[in-house]
């Protein structure tokens, strides 16, 4: 029910929207909660066990009950918060967790079976028979339970992460937080003040209070826009601080407004990295129920929260209001009420001594121990005293525990809370989180004034630490500073299920159960009963399980211990954090000058590190991948081929050391290399197992060329780095990487050096560009790089020119191939080119391998040290029962090999223990008209001639291999050399 | 998490690479004996409080840093250039 | 005879114009990474003053101007942006021709900061990141250089070959910092 004034809502600006089908007004200022409330919808959730009928409890983010899915498909976003929600024309909430409908839940049976449901029934109940468990109990169970649902769909929204530094985080714009953020953006301090709330003020906008002579509300405000005119602030509303981590950084999450939201190009929500040098954590405090039976009936409510719906939405959430508290707070919110112009159906304090000056009924030393209804509040029962109940009609329960400190920040790198006596609730400790302190109530200050002292002391501290100095003392405004006085009540006793966790159904009795059963860690207890575990992580329920726990257990709570909060604060969606990841953001994209002329030939692309190179060029006529790749193979062989080469790893390397850092990072020697020429290296990790391996030209007497492989040529290059910087700094050697200074593109094949001296400004021949040899060319003017060097055992060449002229060259090359009964070449035929000949990808230097096993040891070179070469000589790296390389082909009825294949003796049954060896790699050979393999086999090289059965377990392919020497073509070399 | 760069000042983790402890600057000797080696390559502590470890500033200025961290308060203690620990003879 | 066309990195797909900001090409003639070779870091340092008429880049800083910049490139590396690096420097440091290796742009106008704050991970405050400043980092997870050249504006490289990406993450990034400003 709306009140005919006041409320910090614009009255002019009316905003519908509809909740589980119906449609309803509210205003501009509203939120999802206060607006059902407005509406007289009191019935917002089902509950997670029990499906009990729940209304709204609080008015903040803590809210366990109402919880309401928003959106459809890929924008459907469940479990939101009515509190949270910002009303906005054309909202469609609807409620979750209840089926055929809110009103009528059929799962509410279970609340009949409550009894039954205690904590630790799925434990107790479902243990067998076992295998029931998977099938049958659990898809039951996880029907039943729940909160929303995700609609399955791809998550259609955009979401945006940020970066943010400032010297002064605050986080929390209450009092503390905005007297904290004044005072060290005075002082010329970079400032972020962030609040979850759509604006700042905190509880000043849910009391009627003043500050400075003003009302609350209003003095916040003119903080805000003084702060907002300010370089160095940046004031961040919508925004929850939602973890505190190692070296001052934090992480937040934004909700944009959905008029925001709703542009081209905006996102519907941010998840900031905030880097503060300092923080001050003024998150305030949250109110705690009381346990009592039937306090969970929709109408029962934080008292806070009820003075929050009059005071800030106008709203009043009852018609007959009762109030029930063990602090100063019930009064006031009797106040508020009354000055509302609603009826205080009672006043209860469950303190004796308690006074009223207000003109309602009052109950000193009285507790509210019951509550009737059948979906909503009808009425209280209250212990007016020992043995003596009375029963009051009333639509709305405001009740007050106290207040709960928000230590949780302070409590996200493991540290944990104290105890305070005096507030009668858990306050943080200094440097709990280095860097950040705690000021206002959520340190233990309890009135707006201490708060605003706390902030204004927070923030003088924090410029001390920053090297920065407050102009003057900062003055204080006056403002309310009543003692907060409290006499703790936890649980009123009595029959019937008392709630502590709304949103996991955790009751006073689970957690004596829990107890009784010897549960009695917290944490034990927390497993044991969920309490604590559903998306409000306990906000409202863990310092009163504790109770409850300390209580059953004959323990103080101190003794009994804290609860551990961890990030994050709110729940936080996980399209949020991963912004931007979805589909092709999930990396970047590394394309070479050939792409699009690839692409235009309509080459599939596979995904080499973030590289992207084409698969095969499919010509008029193929219809399988393997049809191309046979003539691709039969170019290079018969006439030529061009492929791009160019995402292998080029590291330029200089310097009079350059040499001896060479022969140092290979096992073979490159200090006896000629300019000019190029040679094949082997490198070792410091563990003795091959690192890479590849081609290294000199260039120079002081300069060299070093190609990797595309997949580890960012670990090669921190490799370097790291041997030249920690193992050798005083060697003069300097590198860079030049991999995207040029395009490199193989031409191979028999026809490759005809094709060049096409194109070549100057032809070449066999006597200045013999095999391994490498020097200057030209074309068109364009200076270029010519290596003679084959990864094919053709006759080939490589040849590097300028990035810029790639995409030109590789259409040319390609063109003039194609005239020469040639033409590109990909990445299947590429790898059965290297098959056939033996030669080694990262299948094979798979980082397992040492330089004997791939029958290399003789290139680690005697006449020198080198990195991995101690390691590799130890006698487990080179025992000759391991399993070394072996070429494979097929000599069975079966003529498919598998690359992951299983090696095992012909007689022996294909069992791990009989297990000889596997399969790296194969592909089908055009050339030689089977299947090639490379594999590694125990003993292997001493294996040749012997037949083996590969079996691949996993696609059932199972086939007698000849073991072979690794190269099945040419071995010799003499096509390369020709 | 955010690691001192003694060229680059404070920056953010994801910029560097992580190695492992800073023992890998003490390479014995090539014809060392396989328990030293054995220490070098394999063996190592795993102390709840400081330790020096390897980070390489690789999307940063590529420096390779020892980095000495506490890994019981995630504190970091100290950041200085490998190539001057090793010239240092360190 | 046969004929090489260039093309530039970003190959059209820039300007790129969203609301105030925009992302364009920069044609900055030839880029040279130098490095002094041991011991002749202060030899090389007056060799390119004389050179090139700018100073050799502290850690951090860019000096010169559109033109003729020299960018602070890494622990060991300067990169020179605009004329070719006097050959004769080659006696005092390795040279290595970067010209085609790098994608550069300029990311300008009101807001660009917060455009970048959606990349990278680094300060760029105005009181801790002045023109004239220079940081290897990452932008969009990509190995990149960001360097301050004026009040709204920075220029923002990338290996070339990841040109695209970057264009596609800063006009995403445009577009929230756009529409958030009523865009």
């Amino acid at each position: 029910m709306r009140l005919p004034k006041g409320g910090l809502i614009d009255r002019d600006q009316v905003v519908r929207f509809s909740f589980d089908g119906r449609h309803y007004e509210g205003l501009a200022g509203d939120t999802l909660a206060s607006a059902l409330l407005a509406n007289g919808v009191r019935l917002m959730g089902r509950s997670f066990k029990y499906h009990r009928p729940r209304g709204v409890l609080t008015a903040g983010s803590e809210e366990p009950n109402a919880l309401v899915t928003v959106g459809q498909g890929g924008r459907q976003a469940p479990n939101l918060r009515a509190t949270m929600l910002e009303l906005h024309e054309g909202l469609v909430a609807r409620s979750q967790n209840a089926w055929p409908s809110l009103e009528w839940d059929l799962l509410a049976l279970n609340d009949a079976f409550a009894p039954f449901l205690s904590a630790g029934f799925y434990y107790k109940t479902f243990m067998w028979p076992r295998s029931f468990w998977e099938k049958l109990y659990e898809p039951i169970i996880r029907r039943a339970a729940g909160l929303g649902a995700l609609s399955g769909a791809h998550d259609s929204d955009t979401y945006e992460k940020a970066h943010v530094h400032c010297d002064l985080l605050v986080i929390g714009g209450g009092p503390a937080g905005l007297m904290a953020a004044l005072v060290a953006a005075r002082a010329g301090a970079d400032v972020i003040l962030a609040d979850e709330d759509t604006r700042v003020g905190g509880r000043l906008n849910a009391e009627r209070e003043d500050v400075d002579g003003k009302p609350g509300h209003a003095w916040a405000s003119e903080v805000e826009a003084e702060l907002a005119a300010m370089e160095n602030v940046r004031v961040m509303t919508r925004t929850t601080v939602t973890g505190a981590y190692d070296q001052g950084s934090y992480g937040a999450l934004e909700r944009l407004p959905a008029d925001v939201a709703a542009r081209a190009g905006a996102p519907r929500e941010c998840f900031w990295r905030i880097v503060a040098r300092r923080a001050v954590m003024a998150a305030g405090a949250l109110e705690r129920p009381v346990a009592f039976a039937g306090n969970d009936r929709p109408g029962v409510m934080m008292a806070g929260a009820v003075r929050a719906y009059i005071n800030r939405w106008a709203v009043a959430p009852g018609r007959r209001v009762a109030v029930f508290g063990n602090n100063d707070g019930a009064h006031r919110t009797a106040a508020d009420l009354v000055a509302a112009g609603v009826h205080v159906a009672a006043l209860v304090d469950s303190r004796p001594d308690a006074r009223n000056d207000l003109d309602v009924p009052f109950f000193a030393g009285a507790q509210v121990c019951g509550s009737s209804g059948r979906k909503a509040l009808e009425a209280v029962e209250i212990e007016v005293a020992p043995g003596r109940r009375e029963k009051i009609q009333a639509d709305c329960l405001a009740m007050s525990g106290g207040w709960n400190p928000s230590v949780h920040l302070a409590c996200h790198m493991g540290a944990r809370p104290e105890w305070s006596e005096e507030i009668a609730g858990f306050v943080p400790r200094d440097g709990m989180v280095p860097g950040m302190s705690a000021a206002g109530a959520c340190a233990g200050a309890m009135s707006t004034h201490a708060c605003l002292r706390d902030g204004a002391k927070a923030a003088q501290d924090a410029l001390g630490e920053l090297g920065l100095k407050a102009a003057k003392l900062p003055d204080v405004p006056d403002a309310g500073d009543a003692p907060y006085r409290i006499r703790p009540l936890w649980q009123v006793p009595g029959r019937g299920r008392a709630w502590l966790d709304f949103q996991n159904d955790v009751t006073v009795k689970d957690v004596t159960l829990a107890a009784r059963e010897n549960f009695r860690s917290v944490e034990h207890m927390k497993r044991y009963t969920t309490q604590g575990m559903a998306p409000d992580q306990g906000k409202n329920s863990n310092v009163g399980a504790l109770a409850v726990l300390a209580d059953a257990t004959g323990r103080s709570i101190p003794e009994t211990g804290t609860t551990t909060f961890r990030p994050p604060y709110v729940p936080v969606p996980i399209a949020a954090m991963g912004a931007g990841a979805q589909g092709q953001g999930f990396a970047p994209r590394r394309l070479t000058t050939s792409h699009a002329a690839s692409l235009a030939m309509g080459a599939p692309m596979i995904e080499v590190g973030l590289w992207y190179r084409p698969s095969f060029f499919p010509r008029a006529g193929e219809t399988t991948w393997r049809q191309s790749c046979d003539r691709e193979v039969a170019h290079v062989r018969e006439a030529v081929g061009i492929a791009d080469v160019s995402t292998l790893g080029k590291i330029d390397i200089q310097g009079a050391d350059a040499a001896r850092f060479l022969d140092f990072v290979y096992t073979n020697t490159f200090s006896t290399l000629k300019v000019g020429r190029v040679r094949y290296g082997v490198m070792l990790r410091e563990d003795g197992h091959v690192m890479d391996d590849g081609t290294t030209a000199r260039l120079g007497e002081d300069h060299f060329v070093m190609t990797t492989t595309t997949a580890a040529a960012g670990q090669v290059m921190r490799h370097l780095e790291f041997v030249h910087q920690c193992l050798c700094p005083d060697w003069d050697v300097s590198m860079i990487s030049v991999t995207e200074q040029w395009a490199q593109f193989a031409v191979a094949g028999p026809k490759s050096r005809d094709l060049l001296n096409g194109v070549l400004d100057m032809p070449v021949d066999g006597e200045g560009f013999p095999f391994m040899g490498c020097g200057a060319v030209t074309l068109a003017g364009v200076a270029a790089r010519l290596f003679r060097i084959s990864f094919s055992g053709e006759h080939a060449y490589e040849i590097a020119v300028p990035a810029r002229y790639g995409a030109s060259l590789f259409r040319l090359l390609v063109a003039r191939a194609e005239e020469m009964g040639g033409g590109a070449y990909g990445m299947e035929a590429l790898n059965v080119l290297r098959l056939e000949k033996g030669l080694l990808t990262h299948a094979e230097l798979h980082g397992r391998t040492t330089a004997f096993d791939l029958g290399m040891e003789r290139m680690i070179s005697a006449n020198k040290d080198c990195i991995g070469k101690a390691a590799a000589a130890r006698p487990g790296l080179t025992e000759p029962d391991r399993e070394r390389l072996v070429g494979l082909k097929p000599v069975g009825a079966v003529k498919q090999l598998t690359a992951g294949a299983h090696l095992f003796d012909e007689a022996d049954a294909a069992t791990r223990e009989n297990d000889q060896g596997y399969v790296t790699s194969v592909g089908f050979s055009p050339t030689l008209g089977h299947y090639v393999g490379l594999g590694f086999l125990k003993r292997g090289s001493d294996r040749y001639g012997d037949v083996i059965r590969m079996v691949d377990h996993l696609r059932g392919v199972e086939a007698l291999c000849e073991v072979t020497p690794p190269a099945f073509f040419d071995p010799d070399g003499g096509r390369a050399r020709d | 998490m955010r690691i001192s760069c003694p060229i680059c000042g404070e920056r953010d983790r994801r910029e560097f690479y992580y190695q492992g402890a800073a023992v890998a600057l003490d390479r014995p000797a090539p014809d060392a004996a396989a328990q030293a080696w054995d220490d070098y390559l394999h063996n190592r502590d795993n102390p709840a409080g400081p330790v020096r470890e390897m980070w390489h500033h690789e999307a940063g200025c590529g420096a390779w840093l020892v980095v000495t961290r506490d890994t019981v308060t995630h504190e970091m203690l100290a950041s200085d250039l490998a190539s001057r620990v090793q010239e240092a003879g360190s | 005879m046969i004929e090489l066309t260039a093309k530039s990195p970003f190959d059209g797909m820039l300007p790129l114009t969203v609301g105030a900001l925009s992302l364009s090409e920069v044609d900055t003639g030839a880029m040279t990474a130098l490095s002094a070779r041991k011991g002749q870091g202060e030899a090389l340092a007056s060799a390119f003053k004389q050179a090139h008429g700018v100073a050799w880049p502290r850690a951090g800083r860019a000096t010169g101007r559109e033109g003729c910049r020299a960018l602070w490139f890494g622990h060991v590396h300067v990169l020179l942006m605009g004329p070719p690096a006097a050959p004769a420097l080659a006696e005092w440091a390795a040279l290595v021709d970067q010209s085609d290796a790098w994608a550069v742009a300029r990311l300008e106008g009101a807001g660009v900061r917060d455009v970048l704050a959606r990349l990278t991970p680094l300060d760029l405050r105005e009181g801790q990141f002045k023109r004239g400043r220079t940081a290897r980092s990452e932008v969009a997870h990509m190995p990149a250089s960001i360097t301050r050249i004026g009040a709204q504006s920075y220029q923002v490289m990338v290996f070339r070959a990841m040109a695209g990406t970057l264009v596609e993450e800063v006009q995403t990034a445009m577009q929230g910092v756009a529409a958030r400003a009523g865009g």
